[in-house]
């Protein structure tokens, strides 16, 4: 899967998990500032995120994201590792 | 200590429920003595002896509110924002400005039964399923049963008391008892104040089948409630919501109000008796009727209506009439009584509400629904319950009775004008 698959599949998840709008998701978008993610929203996101690509996100990376660029990067490096 | 002044209006009305989303059509259904229940078409009932309910079909929370907050809430939730939404706009209310200094003077009591049941099963199954790491965050804020008061709340940014009466089949009427309360003692001017109910599953309706509480007559679903009646057996499980928007008076009379009506009477008691009897002879439940009478100022025989709490139980009907007979004295035998829970089904924690909305549609149009599926009464049931044909009627005061397993019972008194 590339970098753009990753993308596209986490655009779908924001959308249908969390409600967003998708013309407002972008990689530079922030999630608390930008998409008014709170912190139950990156839970959802982040369960969401291990189902649809069979990853395990740890808490601990999990706190470091800001932007969907971040998670888009997190998903792909536990993909590649 | 009340000031004697500050008197309690309902400047708002606003239901999602079985038979209609809108006041006008929930009063001509009534009216018409048309049934709300039918089969069941939310969840498999393969199992069940009970296979009917009342549900609210087609309803699209995105109407209310979007996609992204309705996801967050279980349904009875969203039907509570919903009727609020609707009670509001019938009030010509809008949300509350952050610089307004009415911001912490409005608030929400909202009456539940359950609260988010579905949500709290379907997460369960996830934990047993899958393991605790797959349990949603959402899950407690969407099964807490004070997070319907909380989210109206949010919406319409209600910043005074907002709270939570869970007290079973009497807990939306306890919430308008207590808002009206908050609003005569000074505390708040406005209060949202109504009920909602969505546990129309399979776990409550397993449960209250095993407590032999609901109606089985599954090849008659309009026919199933049936209070009063003989062949009565049992209640029907509904769902729902209504929101009264209780003011006081002067304010509301100030901005120039349409004004549906006014809050009188608000009388409580205990059976202090059984986890789900009521005491036999209708002590309790006729207390409950005395004291509102007494808060109301007004006797037995000035009583034009009566909304029972009427719910096609053995148990009720019989003991409910015999707490008229109690709390009436002479005047029972003229008394005009009805039980629309023939037509909504019982919508549990949000009942009290939508009969508080019935009790003033009866006293804006001059008519009483009729108990329909009254065709031949119990001999215990020997009062005048309006049987099958809604009757025109002078209506000035209006009660609706309340009752709830673990002995609550609930009666409030409104009155026409204001």
């Amino acid at each position: 899967m590339d970098r753009a698959d990753i993308e596209s599949k986490m655009t779908d998840l924001l959308v249908s998990e969390l409600g967003l709008e998708k013309e407002k998701i972008n990689p530079g978008a922030s999630f608390e500032a930008d998409l008014e993610v709170d912190s139950l929203g990156v839970v959802e996101l982040l369960m969401a995120l291990e189902d649809e690509f069979d990853v395990k996100i740890p808490d601990e990376e999990a706190e470091e994201l800001v932007t969907v660029g971040q998670a888009i990067d997190l998903v792909e490096q536990k993909l590649a590792g | 200590m009340h000031q004697a002044e500050r008197r309690v209006v309902v400047t708002g009305l606003g239901t999602i429920n079985p038979l209609s989303d809108t006041i006008d059509g929930t009063w001509k259904a009534l009216v018409d003595g048309r049934s709300g229940i039918g089969p069941i078409t939310q969840f498999d009932t393969t199992d069940l002896k009970t296979k009917i309910a009342g549900e609210v079909s087609n309803f699209d929370s995105e109407v209310f509110m979007p996609l992204r907050e309705a996801r967050r809430m279980d349904r009875f939730s969203q039907l509570f924002v919903g009727a609020s939404q609707l009670a509001m706009d019938h009030s010509g209310l809008d949300m509350i400005d952050e610089d307004d200094p009415e911001v912490g003077r409005a608030g929400v009591m909202a009456g539940v039964g359950f609260g988010g049941m579905v949500s709290f099963i379907g997460q369960l199954d996830v934990l047993r399923d899958r393991g605790p790491s797959r349990v949603s965050p959402l899950t407690i804020p969407m099964i807490i049963p004070n997070e319907a008061a909380g989210l109206a709340s949010m919406r319409f940014n209600m910043q005074g008391p907002v709270s939570c009466v869970v007290t079973a089949c009497a807990a939306s009427a306890h919430a308008i008892g207590d808002a009206a309360e908050i609003i005569k003692r000074g505390t708040a001017d406005v209060m949202l104040a109504g009920g909602a109910e969505a546990a129309n599953c399979e776990f409550s309706m397993a449960a209250f089948n095993q407590a032999k509480a609901l109606s089985t007559r599954n090849e008659d679903p309009a026919a199933a409630s049936r209070p009063f009646d003989r062949d009565r057996d049992g209640f029907v499980m509904s769902e729902g919501a209504a929101v009264l928007v209780l003011e006081e008076r002067a304010r509301a009379v100030g901005r120039g109000a349409t004004i549906h009506g006014e809050l009188i009477g608000y009388g409580m008691s205990s059976d202090a008796y059984h986890v789900t009897l009521p005491r036999p002879g209708g002590i309790g439940a006729a207390r409950a009727m005395t004291n509102a009478m007494q808060d109301a100022g007004i006797g037995p025989s000035q009583i034009d209506y009566i909304n029972a709490h009427g719910t096609s139980t053995s148990a009720n009907d019989a003991t409910e009439t015999a707490a008229i007979k109690l709390a009436l004295g002479d005047a029972a035998k003229s008394a005009v009584i009805s039980s629309t829970k023939s037509m909504t089904g019982h919508l549990l924690g949000a009942a009290g509400a939508l009969e508080s909305l019935v009790c003033l549609q009866a006293i804006a149009n001059d008519v009483v629904p009729p108990t329909i599926n009254l065709d031949n009464p119990d001999p215990e049931c020997d009062l005048d319950y309006v049987p099958n044909e809604a009757r025109e009627l002078d209506v000035k005061y209006a009660m609706t009775n309340s009752f709830g397993f673990g002995g609550h019972n609930v009666s409030l008194i409104f009155a026409s004008g204001g």
